[in-house]
């Protein structure tokens, strides 16, 4: 198993690689796009800098795929609440995404009193909380305070939305 | 204005009732939120950016302070009560720390951490205030391609010798440049990396840019590993410490500044290395060598006064040269910056009763801390107990909130989303993140003063080698980035290889 898992491990690095490759290339493609007409009080112009974070982003993606081709593996990062022992999580993870992603497409439309609600009751279940009207009950307490709290406190005003005349 | 005047003058701006609630709020709230795990201080800092919005400069400044030391020491009560520390600079205040804590002398450990924090911070403070002005004197005379050569140095320093690998590290900041140069090029107005979006004409907020890679990046990394059942914290009473304990911390805490301030105040500084530093040393010099490794008191003492001299060394740079050299430091430039305020040696010239308010308050608030931790140290374990669910979601919540209320559009979100991704994406596979914050925060500087010395010099490259102290740093950057080559030539004459392919494949073994 150890073989084949390690082996699986050691070729999804090499989609960093791509993706500095991918990156470098982008750069160079948008910067060799830029027209710009030589002139003398800024020899250096718009275009040298990209080319080099191109340069250095490329050959960064080759170092890496071949160093990735070789054995070599970058170490995942631990931490207090890290359990490197089992795989990631995609079940956590993907609807964690999902009610960021919902807090973004409501949050100018709804306002974020709404969103933030859908965005910490959403975020708490995906995380394994099982206690539904607790966490509701905490999350609308929460997207109301800080409302509140950046308006009155910091001046600051979040969007209403369709609470707009209630709040 | 001599040092001491300007810094009297520091203390009374800071000690107006006004500015010292708003120490107190922020030491309250950067040990508060630095001791929840998985909040290392340079995501304190983050998240807390948004408070300190509404409130101007200097009483921002002011509650900086107190969130920089309070979330510096909140790392250390993580890492004694649940042993894994969050950030590399407490690695070593866990080793002795933790066992000390295990054997039932927790409390010796969170006083001899906050007194040694205390002690080495109000040293370390006292350096910069001397410093700084020193550092600025000499910084002035510097023109274009001697920032340029320093700016180089920084990055490179930071990208090569910290981190495992200098490979991910290069990646890492390759990105970090890219990102960087999202938006309007400063010069000739054109519009780099913005595939036509009006809304990335202006570039990336570093606000968010910083929350999204901290904060948002974490809560999805430790979310995909969460560990089902949470580490158990120690249950603390008040920290004190015994006459033998004051014996045995004193000299450490001495020791430990005299490491930490000068490797924070380099450019490649951090304070991994010389809180490591402190921890041999202080099990060499022990009388007790033999409680090493099962809760020795210096352990914890030496590593985190250095830990504590190491930040305030940090902020030598960053105020005198504009320089960050860690994490938090970079964020606390991305700060500064928000407020349209750039460190540098023009800095204390042109914004000095702010800056010496800053330095005042970075006294007052290393004193708060030791006033308001020892006594609340019960009620700050507590918060080690917080639901994880509840945490990871507060988390995503405030980063939210802090990216949105920058500008107020739905857009930042998506970049936010987007680039806490990559934040993932990193974490999983050892990139580390400073170089790619560094590389946002540092890339448009650098190619200004790259762009500014050779329209000096009209185009000719030599312009660069244009000022001795360039030519000098161009030497240190050159040996940075040849030793491993240098040191690997000297290893492939000796006859040991190990075998290219795994073990167990069937292949031949190499190995001789």
């Amino acid at each position: 198993m150890t073989s084949l898992t390690t082996g699986l491990k050691g070729r999804s690095e090499l989609g960093v690689a791509l993706l500095l490759g991918a990156a470098g290339v982008l750069v160079f493609l948008d910067a060799n796009g830029l027209a710009t007409p030589y002139s003398k009080s800024d020899p250096v112009g718009p275009k040298t800098v990209p080319f080099i974070v191109a340069g250095m982003l490329v050959v960064c993606a080759v170092l890496l795929a071949l160093n990735v081709l070789r054995g070599g593996k970058g170490e995942a990062e631990g931490g207090e609440d890290v359990d490197l022992t089992h795989p990631a999580d995609w079940k956590t993870v993907l609807p964690l995404a999902g009610a960021f992603i919902l807090n973004i497409l409501l949050i100018d439309w709804a306002g974020w009193v709404i969103s933030g609600t859908v965005l910490f009751w959403g975020s708490v279940l995906a995380l394994g909380s099982r206690r539904y009207v607790r966490d509701g009950l905490i999350s609308v307490a929460l997207s109301l305070l800080t409302f509140y709290g950046f308006y009155l406190g910091l001046g600051i005003a979040l969007p209403a939305g369709l609470l707009e005349g209630i709040l | 204005m001599d040092v001491w005047s300007s810094l009297m003058d520091g203390f009374a701006t800071a000690l107006t009732p006004m500015n010292f609630l708003y120490a107190v709020i922020g030491v309250v709230l950067g040990t508060a939120v630095g001791v929840l795990p998985g909040l290392g201080p340079a995501m304190t800092v983050a998240l807390l950016l948004p408070v300190t919005y509404a409130l101007e400069p200097t009483s921002a400044f002011i509650m900086f302070a107190g969130i920089y030391y309070g979330g510096m020491y909140g790392g250390s009560t993580t890492s004694i009560l649940l042993n894994t520390p969050g950030e590399s600079s407490s690695v070593v205040t866990a080793i002795e720390g933790n066992k000390m804590a295990k054997a039932g002398r927790a409390a010796q450990a969170l006083a001899t951490a906050a007194i040694g924090s205390f002690v080495a911070g109000t040293i370390g403070t006292a350096l910069l205030a001397v410093c700084a002005p020193i550092v600025v004197k000499f910084a002035v005379s510097l023109g274009a391609p001697s920032y340029f050569a320093i700016m180089v140095l920084a990055l490179l320093a930071v990208t090569a010798v910290l981190g495992s690998s200098r490979l991910r590290g290069f990646a890492s900041l390759g990105l970090g440049l890219a990102i960087g140069l999202v938006g309007m090029d400063s010069v000739t107005g054109q519009r780099r990396l913005t595939f036509g979006q009006p809304l990335l004409a202006d570039g990336l907020d570093i606000v968010v840019v910083a929350v999204a890679i901290f904060a948002v990046g974490e809560a999805l990394w430790v979310a995909a590993h969460l560990r089902r059942t949470p580490l158990h914290a120690i249950p603390v009473g008040q920290p004190w410490m015994g006459k033998s304990d004051w014996k045995r911390s004193w000299k450490p805490w001495l020791r430990g500044t005299a490491f930490g301030f000068p490797f924070g105040a380099l450019p490649a500084g951090g304070a991994e290395i010389p809180t490591f530093l402190s921890y041999v040393t202080e099990k060499r010099l022990s009388k007790h060598p033999e409680e090493f490794g099962k809760g020795a008191i210096e352990g914890v003492a030496g590593p985190e006064a250095a830990n504590n001299a190491a930040a305030a060394g940090t902020l030598t740079p960053m105020l005198a040269l504009g320089l960050p050299t860690n994490a938090t430091a970079a964020v606390m430039l991305a700060a500064f910056t928000s407020y349209g305020i750039q460190p540098g040696p023009q800095l204390f010239e042109s914004q000095g009763p702010l800056v010496w308010a800053l330095i005042a308050s970075l006294f007052i608030g290393n004193t708060l801390l030791l006033l308001i931790n020892l006594p609340l140290a019960p009620m700050w374990a507590k918060l080690l107990q917080l639901p994880r669910p509840y945490l990871y979601a507060g988390i995503l919540f405030f980063a939210t909130l802090g990216a949105y209320s920058v500008n107020l559009q739905a857009f930042d979100l998506v970049i936010l989303l987007v680039l806490g991704a990559l934040g993932f994406m990193m974490r999983r596979f050892g990139l580390p993140v400073l170089p790619l914050i560094l590389g946002v925060i540092l890339g448009p500087r650098i190619e200004g003063q790259l762009r500014k010395t050779l329209q000096l010099s009209a185009g000719d490259p030599a312009g660069l080698l244009g000022e001795p102290i360039a030519v000098g740093i161009y030497v240190i950057i050159g040996l940075i980035l040849l030793w491993p080559f240098a040191y690997k030539m000297f290893r492939r004459n000796r006859p040991e290889r190990r075998p290219l392919i795994p073990a167990n494949s069937g292949a031949a073994d190499y190995s001789d």
